[in-house]
């Protein structure tokens, strides 16, 4: 049915309208474009650094401004969010992924969060770590760590 | 610091299959990780857009409570008056300080060992007796008194001044403060630009030391007034009732004699004709002649804004500028309104108190606040030209780090309450200003918690806190989304759309929350999807009989009008009505509606309200009252 659609999309806009809006600080429909982001993730999507770039690219003004707009970005996200792109990571994934970072490995985990893949910057690490790391046994508890993080997101 | 279990028994030629899989793995948490980071940036956003929307929804209600007030504050008889004649010497004549009082001793004119006293005291959550805090105040009027509206600073001598914005009562970020700044001095002056009080709790201990600073340094600690330094909004946001507790008996006079010294404050300062600071904004007609020529102490309380949005009516239907003046006073003669050019004064004192900055160009009612005005970056450009500034320091608006810069640098707010609305919700900050005029900010937090909660934990406490706060509000609303909802459930289901559901919220509660991304924490879902909208109502305890549901809600929603109102007629504080008193302010408050009330009947309403028959009505009778009128409002309406 077409309207049914047309209210699933209308649905969807106003989704991400309401995120835009919570990093709206002046009410202007313009956000710093640092915060696309956690806008993007806000909405349930796992994109890669790499695929925030890309998005970004389409999203920008020809001559960046340091904002992006709403109207902008709006059709993007909605295609964005209808396609299903940038899926979440399954928790048993995640915790396969845990498990091979932090066992049998000759690299320090620090190094391989800092150093390769999308590297960690100093405070995302400090910042995971505190979270993380059980001060008594001086370990990561990836399984708590991860319920832990994890919210209901239905 | 960190020790990840690693096995180096492997050997030096682990397969590269190895580390790629590492790699891949690192990817994966990478991407997880930074989600659960935005994820509680946007929790902690929303959180604070909560508290912020239900503030100024709050700060809007009242407006109805001014209304009635500025009505009574007029009449003959019902006004208060605090002696001029008051002095030092009276106080101590009349009030007995007994011998087993330990705290600390003022003896005027204050020094600075005083002022060490008073710190040390309020660090042991002592309490200034009821004569000094008298004596202080009757001394703080007379030194006032003898300042113009705007201060105006110098940064000669090399000497950096700071600039402190809101402190809410908040005791110990002005300690910090004093920590890491220093101590008021000669050497080490500060602005103080407003909102000292309300809704901490130690609104009393931060006024107190900021006057005993003034009096020992009056060249160096400078007090700008605030939209709270306002009997009206005391009465509502918490600093009435914290001196009431305090000093019962003397709270009285203690409030009197606050309301003459908080119309007594200076209005704004200029540092080196370039700087400005003041306490909320600027609008377009904001004009620093008329302002430092006006009489400051007339203006006590805020009023409502309808009669001035009449007044500026009628201004633009005449075309040009109406000033009545009436024997230079502001006081009206006998008729409800006060002439013209007392209202073009209280405009341009409300602006300068209530306005916000805003991106956009042009000058805007401020619809949120209900008084003052947004003013864009077009509206600064322009009065900077005027009176030749080069920055405006502001406060009046809560900021997640303390400060913002906006108006491409012009304009700075400063806000130095940490912790505004929950433990964690933000930092406080205050301004060191240099002689050449350059700022730097200096930022700062305190914490009740000896370990330093994590970003994961804060947000939590805030999150919660905030949800709770709409939880009350939605459990007011009840009847009110009950039937918003009904009218979408046609059939009676029980579930509406989610769509529906967010759209219902926003038109009754009038708050532009994200109420999609609430949605969770709000209302349980259907396995279809749907929205089971009385379970927005499960779970909410309030601590009321559940008798009449709608009437409980009704009170929910205006206790705290009803608050104010009681406190109003309760001129000594006591917790107490005369029945006479009652009956004077209904007959004021029936005549202000355009009702007819005959005495016979208001006689019978009085006796009837005072259920106890002790001759007095207290807080729950004046309750009572309301539910008597809504119950023959509702068989009226059956």
């Amino acid at each position: 049915m077409a309207s049914r659609k047309d209210g699933a999309v209308a649905e969807i806009e106003k989704k991400i309208i309401e995120a835009f809006e919570v990093f709206d600080h002046e009410c202007n429909k313009t956000v710093d474009v640092r915060e696309i982001g956690s806008i993007v993730r806000s909405l349930g999507c796992f994109p890669t650094e790499a695929e925030l770039h890309e998005l970004l690219a389409k999203v920008e003004e020809e001559e960046p401004t340091g904002y992006i707009n709403l109207e902008k970005f709006l059709p993007v996200m909605t295609k964005v969010l209808l396609d299903r792109s940038y899926q979440p990571i399954p928790e048993d994934v995640l915790l396969h992924a845990f498990e091979v970072s932090l066992k049998r490995i000759f690299i320090k985990t620090k190094c391989l969060f800092c150093l390769s893949g999308e590297p960690f910057t100093e405070e995302e690490m400090e910042d995971m770590l505190s979270t993380a790391l059980d001060p008594e046994t001086n370990t990561v508890r990836y399984r708590d760590y991860i319920s832990m993080m994890i919210v209901d997101e239905t | 610091m960190c020790v990840f279990i690693v096995d180096y028994t492997t050997s030096m030629c682990t397969p590269l299959l190895s580390v790629l899989t590492a790699i891949r793995a690192a990817i994966l948490i990478q991407n997880w990780y930074r989600f659960t980071k935005a994820r509680l940036e946007t929790r902690r956003r929303y959180s604070l857009s909560i508290f912020q929307s239900i503030e100024y929804a709050d700060e809007q209600d009242q407006l109805q409570v001014c209304n009635f007030h500025f009505f009574l504050y007029k009449h003959p008889g019902v006004s208060q008056v605090v002696d001029e004649g008051l002095s030092l010497t009276e106080f101590e004549n009349k009030i007995d300080v007994p011998d087993s009082y330990y705290g600390p001793r003022l003896s005027f004119p204050l020094t600075v060992e005083d002022a060490n006293a008073l710190l040390h005291a309020f660090r042991n959550e002592q309490l200034l007796h009821a004569r000094y805090v008298l004596q202080l105040l009757c001394e703080t009027r007379r030194v006032l008194k003898e300042m113009p509206n705007i201060t105006h600073l110098s940064t000669s001598y090399s000497k950096e001044i700071t600039v402190c914005g809101d402190l809410h009562g908040n005791l110990d970020d002005l300690l910090l403060i004093f920590y890491k700044n220093g101590l008021p001095s000669e050497q080490n002056p500060y602005v103080f630009n407003g909102d000292f009080v309300d809704r901490g709790k130690n609104s009393m201990e931060i006024l107190i030391i900021l006057f005993a600073f003034l009096l020992i340094y009056p060249n160096d600690l400078h007090l700008n007034r605030g939209n709270h330094e306002d009997y009206i909004m005391n009465l509502r946001y918490g600093f009435t009732k914290e001196v009431s507790k305090k000093y019962k008996d003397h709270g009285k006079l203690i409030l009197c004699l606050l309301r003459d010294v908080f119309s007594w404050l200076p209005l704004a300062t200029i540092i080196d004709s370039k700087v400005l600071i003041l306490h909320g904004g600027i609008s377009d007609t904001t004009d620093l002649d008329f302002l430092n020529a006006l009489e400051r102490n007339e203006l006590k309380e805020r009023i409502p804004t309808t009669r001035l949005s009449k007044h500026i009516a009628n201004q633009n239907v005449a075309g040009k500028t109406q000033h009545i003046s009436s024997s230079g006073s502001t006081e009206p003669s006998g008729s409800n309104l006060p002439p013209d050019h007392a209202l073009e004064e209280w405009k341009q004192i409300l602006d300068i108190l209530w306005s916000d900055p805003r991106s956009q160009n042009g000058c805007t009612p401020n619809k949120s606040r209900g008084g003052g005005c947004y003013f864009g970056p077009d509206v600064t450009a322009k009065l900077f030209e005027r009176y030749n500034l080069k920055m405006l320091i502001r406060s009046h608006e809560f900021k997640p780090e303390g400060y913002e810069i906006s108006h491409d640098g012009k304009v700075i707010t400063i806000f130095s309450a940490s912790n505004y609305y929950e433990e964690g919700s933000n930092r406080g900050a205050y301004i060191k200003l240099n002689p050449e005029l350059i700022p730097r900010f200096v930022q700062y937090q305190v914490s009740k918690y000896t370990r330093r909660q994590n970003l994961q934990e804060r947000v939590g406490t805030i999150e919660s806190s905030a949800l709770k706060s709409l939880r009350e509000k939605i459990y007011a609303h009840r009847s009110e989304l009950t039937s918003a909802f009904a009218q979408y459930d046609l059939n009676s289901t029980g579930r509406i759309s989610v769509s529906d559901w967010a759209a219902a919220m926003e038109s009754v509660l009038q708050l532009e929350l994200p109420w999609r991304m609430l949605r969770a924490q709000l209302v349980q879902m259907t396995p279809n999807g749907e929205a089971d909208y009385m379970s927005c109502f499960y779970d909410l305890k309030i601590g009321q009989p559940t008798k009449e549901p709608a009437l409980v809600e009704t009170l929910c929603r205006y206790r705290r009008d009803l608050e104010i109102i009681f406190n109003i007629i309760d001129k000594d504080h006591s917790g107490l009505i005369s029945l006479e008193e009652f009956g004077q302010t209904w007959k004021l408050f029936a005549s202000h509606l355009g009702i007819d009330m005959y005495d016979e009947s208001l006689d019978k309403l009085v006796l009837s309200i005072d259920y106890n028959k002790d001759g007095h009505i207290d807080f729950n009778e004046f309750l009572e009252a309301f539910h008597v009128v809504h119950r023959l409002e509702k068989k009226a309406n059956s």
